[in-house]
């Protein structure tokens, strides 16, 4: 293999794979994992489980685990590059498609294929929802909690952040 | 028809646009808050942000903008800062809010990994992050929850069927992704394009 520069090998390797990354960040990881452990060994296996829980758990959008690939792979600079490299690209086409979308336009299609992907939508989160719930709620407390949780910012609007650190507190007492 | 949990005051139907787009730096403050808040994923945050809490969307305009980010490539909540902050003040707009997303969390994130590769893992902080995950998932069911009620009010079967007939297809089969879609979307475009001929004629 070449001596490749590693943050352009970054570079390349999170811009093109978000532009494939159909389905969101939930979507790219069984990608991203098949590149960074076993393509370009620039980490184990169980570095990147981790890397997953730690995005998983921190503040952000979860696509974030590629800040932890980067780093992996070449520290803060490699860090910086793996985010940017898998963010602007698509950024910059949905601003660029929804312009399109969005121009007061002869056309009723954009405002129809927009309402058309509604359903689709909800539908697909639905579904990440029930995913994440089992592999998440795999005691019976656990499972309480998440339905608590789901009632409570389903009908008040307390601020999630206050669910959240509930969740946290009771973690942290051994009870979930 | 309305916001969904808005109380029914003021204006019923104007498009949201409110007399003073919130300027760069409001929009910058806004995305790093709902992000830094968003453990678990930010889109809980940015919902409760941008429609309950700003009101700078309509239940309805968030969900269809959401939509659409989700269906392009890459991180939808990613998609969603630029489209949105754009929507309100052009390009630097969207620059704004997509910086605001990132920055923050990045830089979290990156001294996160310096910790991780010095000390691995701790107990009692994997319990505590165990908790908060649970929670986390409660509150993505609330957000397709609130999603779902301007569908609900509206009794559309037809719609109601395709977002049940996705969430079957991956949640409970787990059919892939592509395929799944590679089908649905034509059919709910066809689908939605000969209800709405039904509605005009």
């Amino acid at each position: 293999m070449s001596s490749e520069n590693p943050i352009w090998a970054l570079i390349s390797t999170f811009g093109l794979m978000s532009l494939f990354a159909v389905g969101g960040a939930a979507a790219a990881v069984p990608e991203m994992h098949r590149i960074a452990v076993d393509v370009h060994h620039w980490m184990t296996d169980k570095q990147f489980a981790d890397a997953y829980a730690i995005a998983q758990l921190s503040p952000g959008p979860n696509v974030l685990i590629v800040t932890l690939i980067g780093y992996a792979v070449a520290g803060i600079p490699g860090a910086l590059a793996a985010t940017l490299a898998m963010c602007l690209p698509t950024a910059l086409l949905a601003y660029y498609v929804s312009r399109l979308l969005n121009r007061p336009s002869q056309s009723r299609w954009p405002g129809l294929i927009q309402a058309a992907l509604v359903p689709l939508s909800i539908g697909l989160m639905a579904a990440s929802a029930l995913i994440l719930a089992q592999s998440t709620d795999r005691t019976i407390a656990a499972l309480l909690l998440t339905a608590t949780v789901a009632l409570i910012a389903s009908v008040s609007r307390v601020n999630p952040l206050w669910l959240l650190l509930a969740g946290g507190l009771l973690g942290f007492a051994g009870i979930v | 028809m309305s916001t969904d949990s808005a109380p029914a005051t003021q204006e019923p139907e104007i498009p949201v646009t409110p007399a003073a787009p919130p300027g760069l730096l409001a929009l910058f403050l806004a995305f790093a808050r709902m992000s830094l808040a968003g453990f678990g994923g930010v889109l809980v945050f940015a919902r409760h942000a941008i429609v309950d809490q700003h009101r700078w969307m309509t239940a309805d305009e968030f969900n269809e903008t959401f939509a659409l980010c989700h269906f392009l490539p890459g991180p939808n909540i990613v998609n969603l800062s630029m489209v949105f902050g754009s929507r309100l003040r052009g390009i630097a707009g969207g620059v704004a809010a997509f910086t605001g997303l990132l920055l923050p969390p990045t830089l979290i994130m990156t001294v996160l990994a310096i910790i991780y590769a010095r000390f691995g893992d701790v107990e009692v902080l994997r319990r505590i992050l165990a908790g908060i995950s649970c929670a986390a998932v409660g509150l993505l069911i609330a957000v397709v929850f609130r999603m779902m009620t301007p569908l609900l009010k509206r009794i559309d079967v037809v719609v109601l069927i395709l977002m049940l007939g996705v969430f079957v297809a991956i949640g409970i089969l787990r059919l892939p992704l592509q395929a799944v879609l590679l089908i649905a979307i034509p059919l709910s475009i066809g689908l939605t394009y000969v209800m709405r001929r039904k509605v005009a004629a």
